[in-house]
């Protein structure tokens, strides 16, 4: 029962975040560049104030899916460096979100020089 | 006093034509009046930008060829095509021993060949003239939007460009449909900045050249069987209609607009074709078959562009557009 | 002379063009995002239970490795064109999810290979994603030296 609240409130959260996503495309015709900064800033942004945290202790591990959890992870990487100094506010944030990054550079570079662009039909 | 509007008093031919699509625009309504259908877009080469050139160059060896002349024979190829400096064009021409006059207005390339064609045999300076433009989607996305691969919503007001290439071989001699007429277009600029909405941008452009046309020619609406617009879209049509409609013109009966009629629009995903290719493919395929069989008697091609770059759009600035009309009689 | 800028520009036009714009649907668009974004996260939540369970993994190195093999998933479903049409079908919802960020890292990649490996792939893969890290890195150093003047003041 437990699993499936859990379940219930991954796709409730992340559904809904890309909902207010979807409401910026149709409403401001942002392209998906911009909806990405977007997203990510208003994480990083949330989480200075402590905010993003309710959402993700709400959620669990499924508020960190969407790219605003990307923002949530530098920004607490960030404070939690901070705690130990100057060297740490600074790199704290890149510290935290490196695997992604990393996983980011590594498999793009791979799978751009595996695959060949289609054409679309439609 | 300048006259926008000229009569061409020998009448160039077209003598034959060629047109090469993909397979999106082969399954479309027109594709069974298109010449070759090519089921692979990259059409046998490594990159989409080679595809298209080599479209580009096959269209216009098969409109040669159908004509039995020798290169030598041919006094000039005018061609343009939407990538930066014409390049699927000048490309394409390394091919033939001719003489090669680049040009670029966009998706009313097309017409524009053939004004500039028209001219030059109706002046004598030349006996055939081959007028050609060609464009492909995968290529023109990545110029002017975005990866293929990205995940992105189309807008419900955004065009397809069109896969495909045609070409026209102008000439004194023959028994093909005649070029009579022909007005050429000004840039006209609305205040249209989204990048998505071509036809609202260039209906204008394509109002303001068919009021010109009738201002100065003897011609009204009547006269002609059909008026073909470039690749205005579904959603430019209804608006060049509005705005025709506004200047006392009704040509809501006989309009027609090649982007429209190129595909088979599936609910609400796109307005239609659009690109170099699309007035190329949808006249030289459809609509001169449709002359030879003498089913038309008089119609006007008004092929619009849209003169932005990715540049001038990502610097936010509006899209100048531009329409040229050239008039056929069976 | 006025200036260039608003030499033929019609303002009439252009509201009577937003007026009779074809519209997003709406409620459909909105829909689809929904469904699609909530099940790239269960599918998330699914590899993060079947890691914990099966490898052992917890805390901060569980997460990591959950968007790793996300990020993966994406730039997979892309490289086998898959991906741009669950983007056309679903817009916000595959966008912001992690792997839309894999997406807009691998198509230009793709995209761009045709101008070579090192200037065409390994330059043009940030052409989308480039925005993000800078924004992410800036905003993260900024919050991070805030946080820390903050706690020499306090």
């Amino acid at each position: 029962m437990e699993l499936f609240l859990t379940f219930l409130k991954a796709f409730a959260v992340g559904g809904a975040i890309c909902t207010i996503a979807q409401l910026l495309i149709n409403y401001t015709k942002i392209t998906s560049g911009k909806i990405l900064v977007t997203f990510l800033l208003a994480g990083a942004l949330l989480q200075a104030f402590g905010l993003y945290q309710y959402v993700v202790d709400f959620a669990g591990a499924a508020a960190t899916f969407p790219i605003s959890g990307f923002g949530y992870l530098l920004a607490k990487g960030a404070i939690e460096g901070a705690k130990e100094g100057l060297f740490g506010a600074i790199t704290g944030g890149i510290t935290a979100a490196g695997a992604g990054i990393t996983a980011a550079i590594t498999f793009g570079y791979l799978f751009a020089v595996i695959f060949k662009v289609r054409s679309k039909k439609n | 006093m300048r006259n926008r509007t000229f009569i061409f008093k020998n009448q160039p031919r077209i003598h034959a034509t060629a047109t090469l699509g993909g397979p999106k625009e082969g399954s479309g309504p027109v594709g069974k009046y298109i010449d070759t259908i090519v089921h692979d877009d990259y059409f046998g080469e490594k990159t989409f930008e080679k595809s298209e050139r080599k479209m580009l160059e096959y269209a216009i060896r098969q409109a040669i060829q159908k004509t039995n002349f020798s290169d030598k024979e041919i006094g000039a190829i005018v061609a343009g095509d939407l990538l930066n400096q014409i390049i699927s064009s000048s490309y394409a021409c390394r091919a033939f021993d001719i003489p090669f006059l680049g040009i670029y207005n966009a998706c009313s390339t097309m017409s524009e060949a053939f004004i500039i064609g028209g001219m030059m045999v109706d002046g004598g300076y030349v006996e055939n003239v081959i007028c050609a433009t060609g464009s492909h989607f995968s290529s023109a996305e990545r110029q002017y939007r975005y990866p293929l691969e990205l995940g992105n919503t189309r807008p419900p007001q955004a065009q397809w460009t069109v896969t495909g290439a045609g070409a026209a071989v102008l000439s004194v001699r023959g028994k093909g449909p005649k070029l009579v007429a022909a007005t050429l277009g000004k840039v006209v600029d609305f205040g249209i900045t989204d990048t998505n909405n071509m036809g609202a941008a260039m209906a204008p452009a394509a109002a303001d050249t068919l009021l010109e046309h009738f201002k100065n020619s003897h011609f009204k609406p009547e006269d002609y069987d059909l008026i073909i617009t470039g690749d205005l879209g579904a959603f430019g049509s209804r608006i060049f209609k509005d705005l025709m409609w506004e200047k006392g013109f009704d040509i809501s009966e006989r309009h027609v607009d090649c982007g429209e009629m190129i595909y088979n629009i599936a609910e609400d995903e796109f307005q239609g074709g659009s690109g170099a290719g699309c007035s190329a493919i949808v006249f030289n395929g459809y609509f001169y078959k449709k002359l030879c069989n003498k089913e038309y008697k008089r119609i006007v091609l008004i092929a619009t562009g849209a003169l932005l770059s990715s540049v001038s759009s990502q610097q936010g600035e509006s899209i100048p557009s531009i329409a040229h009309a050239a008039v056929f009689e069976s | 002379m006025q200036g260039n800028e608003n030499i033929n520009f019609n303002k009439n036009y252009i509201d009577y063009i937003s007026s009779i714009a074809p519209k997003t649907k709406e409620t459909r668009s909105l829909l689809r995002a929904f469904w699609v974004g909530g099940t790239i996260c269960c599918i998330g939540q699914f590899i993060r239970f079947a890691f914990e369970t099966w490898l052992g993994l917890s805390g901060d190195e569980l997460a990591a490795y959950v968007s790793v093999v996300l990020i993966f998933l994406g730039g997979l479903l892309t490289g086998l064109g898959v991906y741009d049409r669950i983007g056309k079908y679903a817009g916000g919802g595959s966008i912001v999810p992690i792997t839309g960020f894999a997406n807009s890292v691998v198509s230009p990649a793709m995209e761009f290979k045709s101008e070579g490996f090192i200037y065409g792939t390994a330059s043009k893969m940030f052409i989308i994603a480039g925005p993000i890290i800078v924004f992410g890195v800036a905003s993260s150093v900024l919050i991070g030296l805030s946080y820390y003047i903050y706690f020499l003041v306090v």
